[in-house]
């Protein structure tokens, strides 16, 4: 095997690792998909009354139960990765994986795939059970959804990585980031009103992340049928900007960890 | 049947493979592990103050000393876990600082302070770790490893339902997958009782024997080291304060047995350590 195929079957190997875990317990799977779905429930139940009391919601039913689903893209894609790594922490294994040739980014990697096996077990179901009961599928959005997937998805990365890489520089007392910082972000994405509505000064600082770009772009597909080719683009390249910054803020971390002689004893 | 009881506890001949697995022909005349000048400082303590030693091929060598004595911090240098402060290390042949890729794959560690992830298997646990040291046909290693270490009977158990004595053989069987050259153990039989403990030396005898490979152990257990080890490298306070075989130090210190040497050396100043070494 050469060296690409050797690197392939680690990443594989802890992809693995986190999916025997994923199995060794049926409420973690239900857990996945429960929140989505009972949001789903929730913002369905109450476009259906807005529809008929909102100017807003009537342009098109669907707004909000997208604008819910696909924000649990960006939250699950985030959670995603850092529940993995945190995997990792309570069982205090770094010692054991990091003595094997497995490369930080391998194992970046891994939980790169990862994540999106948790958000697509996650979002499938609510999406699936949004159109018998609503007769609403978000899937209608066609390509457009594609690439607000994975733009959300790759700014969840981003964060996530520099979540962990913060976990490793600050120790378990800062676990608690994994499940608040993203939420912090949801005002400002503009998630479920347009950006307008923000004052100004806040604007800036929305047209700055790379979801604030999605969910405009949902939007302009939803209520005028037209993608924004260019809200896609600038979404992309901040996409690339930040997963960098991630990227770099986590390998970063993980230097220091084994200067400061942390992989050994990271753990609760 | 528990585990050890009646002519069982021989240890198992290690059957993993016919021949050594010493595949770097042009590097065997280079010790296993070269140290240098090797310094580890933390913000508030010196771990490490500047150590140099070698440890030849195919021997079994010990780190001794206290709590607090370097031991650990040493292994984890070697073990590329922990970034030293100054110095170098060459582990196999290879540069642990700028090419620790290569040597990883042909060394691997043990610690019973270190277990393995809980809620997996012991077969997921090892499947997984023989798929990161990239092992061709993992399910009949692991099989083969499960009946020389006796593991075979909770293959199936979550690794976290263990006992102590379990869990070290399991700990041991991912330690053996890739059949190490370089095996590196922190207190190999601590937490284990009396039999388990003989029965763990006697394996790690045999494996030595077969495969010719080099074993470094940190330990408090002196009666083991005398066993097992023909160097001896005894540390205090970051240094090595004295160096040789368990007889050579026993015969220096004038004692009768190693528990005294590393009693003597424990309590012992540096300037008398000094003039005895």
């Amino acid at each position: 095997m050469n060296g690409r195929g050797h690197s392939a079957a680690r990443v594989w190997a802890m992809l693995l690792r986190y999916l025997y875990l994923l199995r060794s317990s049926w409420p973690r799977t239900v857990e996945l998909m429960y929140w989505p779905t009972l949001q789903m429930l929730i913002w369905g139940f109450m476009s259906q009354f807005l529809y008929v009391n909102s100017s807003y919601v009537f342009r098109a039913f669907g707004v909000l139960l997208a604008a819910v689903m696909l924000w649990d893209v960006l939250f699950r894609g985030q959670l995603g990765l850092s529940m993995s790594f945190l995997e990792e922490m309570w069982a205090r294994n770094l010692g054991h994986l990091f003595v094997t040739p497995l490369r930080p980014y391998e194992w970046v990697l891994s939980l790169l795939s990862m994540s999106m096996i948790r958000v697509l077990l996650g979002i499938l179901p609510a999406a699936l059970l949004a159109i018998p009961l609503y007769h609403y599928s978000i899937f209608s959005m066609g390509l457009p959804l594609v690439a607000f997937f994975a733009v959300l998805l790759v700014m969840g990365w981003a964060l996530g990585m520099a979540i962990c890489g913060l976990i490793l520089r600050q120790g378990m007392g800062a676990e608690g980031l994994a499940w608040t910082v993203v939420f912090t972000l949801s005002p400002i994405s503009a998630v479920y009103y347009p950006v307008s509505i923000l004052p100004s000064w806040l604007q800036h600082v929305a047209w700055a992340l790379p979801s604030t770009y999605v969910f405009e772009g949902m939007r302009a597909v939803l209520f005028t049928g037209i993608f924004r080719a260019d809200y896609l683009l600038t979404a992309a390249a901040l996409d690339v900007f930040f997963v960098t910054l991630g990227a770099a803020a986590f390998l970063f971390a993980f230097h220091d960890a084994r200067r400061r002689g942390a992989l050994l004893q990271m753990g609760e | 049947m528990r585990f050890g009881e009646s002519d069982e506890r021989q240890p198992a001949s290690p059957m993993l493979a016919d021949q050594p697995a010493m595949s770097h022909i042009g590097a065997m005349f280079e010790p296993a592990v070269t140290v240098e000048n090797l310094v580890k400082h933390y913000p508030t303590a010196v771990a490490v103050d500047g150590i140099s030693f070698t440890v030849r091929r195919g021997v079994t060598a010990a780190l001794l000393g206290g709590n607090g004595a370097g031991k650990t911090t040493t292994l984890s240098i070697l073990l590329g876990l922990l970034l030293p402060t100054a110095g170098s290390v060459r582990v196999l042949g290879e540069d642990m600082l700028r090419h620790r890729y290569r040597a990883l794959p042909r060394m691997n560690f043990s610690s019973p302070f270190v277990d393995l992830p809980h809620r997996l298997t012991v077969r997921q646990n090892l499947l997984i770790y023989a798929r990161l040291y990239g092992l061709p046909r993992r399910g009949e290693r692991i099989e083969r490893l499960a009946e020389d270490l006796q593991i075979a009977g909770f293959l199936e158990r979550p690794a976290g339902k263990l006992s102590a004595g379990q869990k070290t053989r399991v700990a041991l069987a991912k330690a053996l997958l890739n059949e190490p050259e370089l095996l590196l153990l922190d207190e190999p039989t601590a937490s284990l009782d009396p039999d388990t403990g003989d029965w763990v030396r006697g394996y790690l005898e045999a494996y030595r024997a077969r495969t010719g490979a080099t074993i470094l152990m940190a330990s408090h257990n002196m009666a083991e080291v005398e066993r097992l080890c023909s160097e001896v490298m005894m540390m205090k306070a970051g240094r090595i304060v004295d160096r040789g075989s368990p007889k050579a130090l026993i015969d220096r210190y004038g004692r009768t047995n190693l528990e005294e040497v590393f009693l003597h050396i424990a309590r012992g100043s540096h300037a008398e350590l000094e003039r005895v070494a």
